[in-house]
């Protein structure tokens, strides 16, 4: 489980976050949804420690992780974008993120079902931007991690692949995981969400089932639903 | 972070430049031998292009590597590890690397030319030292200056600059104001410019190492009557790890809070 406790974080002048509180379950699917420099990336990263909040507090299971650094072991990351140093190739990439962190065990039954292995012998710089989103997929769920957090894990795949993902996230659920994803991809939010985190302007706009945004915005399909909520907010 | 060292490290290693680098100290050394063979003054040749050259150097690779590591840095910085383990390892990768280019570069010819057999392996020994201990000064330098910067021309702008401040600029002006201020007694003055420089500092050191006096130049002079050679080696040296040590810490500490 993870709480977030009012926390605030601002880039000079401009405030991203302005008092967050929130809690994700285990065994939940989350979708962080809104706008373009809404905080989305913000929150996620605050939770990593890689944005150092201004304020607030960040329990993981009822310990702060803010300064900490051993939680991350606890949480698999697919970064929204994957770019790896391009020299490297796809398994001493692997081999190394196994090496700083022992405890992997999934990677060879990921790549397999990926269809990695014509590649591994590839540097990470001539890849497609797909098979580099699949390398980063692999990175995330070679650990077994109570904690795993998306980063619009869609961005480039294709179908097949995307059917992967979702297979592989729902496989993830039910072992109880606590699951953040962010996306702008509607149909997946409704194809495998439990709840929906609104963000608008650096405040928690909604945050509930899917069915409830509906309900609240009187729309029947979630686009229409998010942008009923966008343009109240732009007029 | 020996972890992270060794991959910094191997990174550098299979980059080209570290080769270029490397080449250019080793046909410079045969340069200076097949132009002259005495090992002594080849070694104050090579001091007036290493005092220049390491500190450039080091300043562009520093600023370079850490630009175009960054995705391997947040890669990293979502695993459970330390940001000073990130950091300490990556400064200490590229030093390493830059420093082993450089002392087995140089290392080869004068070995080929006996400098085993000859009196002046101290004194190249401490050449070698001097350039190692600039390495590390100006990558943590530019670390610095690159954390500071996201913007990459601005980085680099901005360690050019640094360098051709140490390098250049700060010795020009020191001397400017030594013409101005001509009448009043300016030793003090002049040890401790010489000691906010890692530069003049390093040269110092050389020059009361081979114990030539001609080419101590102002500073130099000053500082060998007030420590005397003994001393000022010691100082000098003792000072160039203040200057590895601040700058890193500084780098280490301001890692700690900024956001990627």
């Amino acid at each position: 489980m993870i709480e977030v406790r009012k926390l605030y974080k601002n880039y000079g002048p401009v405030e991203v976050l302005k008092g967050i509180d929130i809690v994700f379950n285990p065994g939940e699917i989350t979708a962080i949804l809104g706008p373009n420099g809404s905080g989305k990336t913000t929150l996620i990263k605050s939770i990593l420690g890689m944005v150092i909040p201004n304020g607030g507090e960040i329990l993981l299971d009822d310990n702060n992780v803010l300064g900490q650094w051993l939680y991350r072991d606890r949480i698999s990351y697919v970064p929204q974008i994957a770019n790896f140093p391009g020299n490297l190739k796809v398994n001493e990439l692997i081999k190394m993120i196994r090496d700083i962190r022992p405890g992997a065990r999934n990677h060879g039954r990921l790549i397999d079902i990926l269809k990695l292995q014509p590649f591994l012998d590839k540097k990470l710089g001539a890849l497609s931007g797909g098979t580099r989103q699949k390398v980063n997929l692999v990175l995330a769920f070679m650990f077994d991690a109570p904690l795993i957090i998306l980063d619009e894990p869609t961005a480039g795949l294709d179908p097949v692949a995307l059917i992967l993902l979702k297979q592989l996230i729902a496989s993830e659920k039910e072992k109880g995981k606590t699951i953040l994803i962010t996306t702008h991809i509607m149909n997946l939010v409704e194809e495998i969400a439990d709840k929906v985190v609104f963000l608008l302007d650096g405040l928690i706009y909604f945050h509930g089932r899917v069915s409830e945004l509906k309900e609240k915005t009187g729309e029947d399909n979630l686009e229409k639903a998010i942008a009923a909520i966008l343009k109240d907010s732009y007029a | 972070m020996l972890k992270i060292l060794k991959y910094s490290f191997m990174d550098l290693m299979r980059s080209r430049w570290s080769y270029v680098y490397f080449f250019f100290y080793l046909v410079l050394g045969f340069v200076l031998f097949f132009l002259n063979s005495d090992v002594t003054k080849a070694v104050i040749t090579l001091m007036n292009v290493i005092i220049v050259l390491t500190p450039l150097i080091g300043t562009i690779f520093g600023v370079m590597y850490f630009y175009s590591s960054r995705e391997f840095t947040e890669l990293l910085l979502a695993q459970p590890l330390k940001r000073r383990t990130i950091f300490a390892g990556q400064y200490l990768g590229v030093s390493l690397s830059l420093s082993m280019s450089l002392v087995i570069g140089v290392g080869i010819p004068f070995v080929l030319y006996g400098i085993f057999g000859s009196t002046a392996i101290w004194d190249f020994s401490t050449l070698m030292l001097v350039g190692a201990f600039l390495t590390f000064i100006f990558v943590a330098l530019s670390f610095n200056i690159a954390l500071a910067f996201k913007d990459k021309i601005k980085g680099f702008g901005f360690s050019i600059l640094m360098w051709l401040f140490m390098a250049v600029i700060y010795d020009g002006l020191f001397l400017l104001s030594m013409m101005i201020f001509d009448d009043y007694p300016l030793d003090k003055l002049a040890l401790g410019a010489t000691l906010f420089n890692p530069i003049d500092l390093s040269r110092i050191l050389i020059l009361l190492k081979l114990d030539i006096s001609a080419l101590l130049g102002y500073t130099g002079a000053v500082f060998k009557n007030f420590f005397g050679t003994g001393l000022g080696l010691f100082l000098s040296l003792s000072l160039l790890s203040v200057w590895v040590i601040v700058p890193a810490a500084l780098m280490l500490r301001q890692a700690r809070s900024k956001d990627f």
